[in-house]
C-alpha cells in the first residue's frame, strides 16, 4: 500500500514541477527545477525497482545536463543577471497545442492494441525473458535481472555506449569549456613576470 | 515505523518544493533543490530498509555524490560565471561581450 502512496505522491510532485517549469519565466529557476524534476523521477524509478534507469536519470538528468544548461546560461548571460526573466511569448499557442493533443490522443488510442501491463503472455515476455529470469542469477550472480542483462549479457553493447558518451563529453568540453580568454590583467601579470 | 518515516519525508519534499517554486532569490532555489535531492536520498534509504532490498543503499550513496557535485558546480557557476577559472573575484571572470 505504501508503494502506491509513494508512487502517487512522487508523480503528483512531478506534475506540480512540470506545471511550474512551464509557467516560470526565469531561465535559471527553470534549470534548478529541472534538476529537482530529475531527482524526483530518479527516486520514482528506484521505488519502481528500475535501478539502472534511476542511475542514468540521476547522473545525466540531475547531474550533467543541469550543469550543461547552467554553463550555457553563464556563457550567454553575464552572471549578474543570471536570474533574468525570459521575454513573454508572442505567438499563439493553439496550433502546437492542438498538434500535441491530437498526437497524444492517437498514441493513447494505439495503446488499446498493446497487451496489458505485466501480461505474462505478451510477445515481449516470451522470447528471451524466461531464459534471463531463470539463468541470470546462476550465470552472473547479479541480483537484479535488468542489471545482469545490461552489464553482463550485453556488456560489449554497454561498453560501446560508454565510448559514445565519453566521446560526446570530450566534444562538449572542447566546445564549451575550451573557450578560455586571455584576460587583460592576466596579460599584465605575465608581462611583469617576464620583465 | 518505516511507513511514518516515508510519509514524513514526502511531506518534507513538498515543503522544499514550495520553497523552490516561490523562492525569491537564486540561492533559495539552489538550497531547496539540494534539499529535494537530500530528501530523495533519505527516501531511497528508508525504502531500502522498508522493502528489505539493501542494494538500494548503494544507489543512495551515488545520489549523494551527484547531489553534492551538482550543487558545487551550480554555485561555482553563479559565483564566477564559468567553470574553468579558479579565481575568487567574480568581476575578473565575467564573460566579456565584445571581444574578438
Amino acid at each position: 500500500m505504501i508503494d502506491n502512496i509513494v508512487d502517487i505522491t512522487l508523480l503528483s510532485f512531478l506534475v506540480i514541477l512540470a506545471l511550474a517549469i512551464i509557467r516560470m519565466r526565469s531561465l535559471f529557476a527553470v534549470v534548478m527545477l529541472f534538476s529537482g524534476f530529475s531527482f524526483l523521477s530518479a527516486g520514482l524509478f528506484v521505488v519502481m525497482d528500475a535501478a539502472d534507469v534511476a542511475f542514468t536519470e540521476a547522473a545525466v538528468g540531475a547531474g550533467i545536463s543541469s550543469v550543461l544548461m547552467l554553463a550555457t546560461l553563464a556563457l550567454t548571460y553575464s552572471s549578474k543577471n543570471a536570474d533574468k526573466e525570459e521575454k513573454p511569448t508572442t505567438h499563439k499557442p493553439w496550433l502546437p497545442l492542438s498538434v500535441v493533443v491530437i498526437t497524444g490522443a492517437l498514441l493513447i488510442y494505439g495503446t488499446y492494441d498493446l497487451p496489458s501491463f505485466g501480461d505474462p503472455e505478451a510477445p515481449s515476455q516470451l522470447h528471451v525473458a524466461p531464459y534471463y529470469l531463470e539463468n541470470s542469477m546462476p550465470e552472473t550472480g547479479v541480483p537484479n535481472v535488468v542489471t545482469a542483462v545490461l552489464a553482463s549479457y550485453r556488456g560489449f553493447d554497454t561498453l560501446g555506449e560508454v565510448t559514445v558518451i565519453f566521446t560526446a563529453g570530450i566534444a562538449v568540453l572542447l566546445l564549451i569549456g575550451g573557450r578560455r580568454r586571455v584576460k587583460p590583467n592576466v596579460k599584465k601579470n605575465g608581462g611583469d613576470r617576464e620583465a | 515505523m518505516y511507513t511514518v518515516a516515508i510519509i514524513a519525508i514526502l511531506i518534507t519534499i513538498l515543503l522544499a518544493l514550495a520553497r523552490a517554486l516561490s523562492g525569491p532569490t537564486v540561492y533559495d532555489r539552489i538550497a531547496a533543490m539540494n534539499m529535494v535531492g537530500t530528501k530523495t536520498i533519505l527516501l531511497i534509504a528508508v525504502y531500502a530498509f522498508f522493502t528489505d532490498r539493501h542494494d538500494l543503499l548503494d544507489i543512495a550513496l551515488v545520489y549523494t555524490l551527484i547531489n553534492f557535485i551538482g550543487v558545487v558546480a551550480v554555485l561555482k557557476l553563479i559565483e564566477q560565471g564559468n567553470l574553468y577559472t579558479d579565481g575568487e573575484s567574480p568581476e575578473d571572470n565575467q564573460p566579456e561581450v565584445n571581444d574578438k
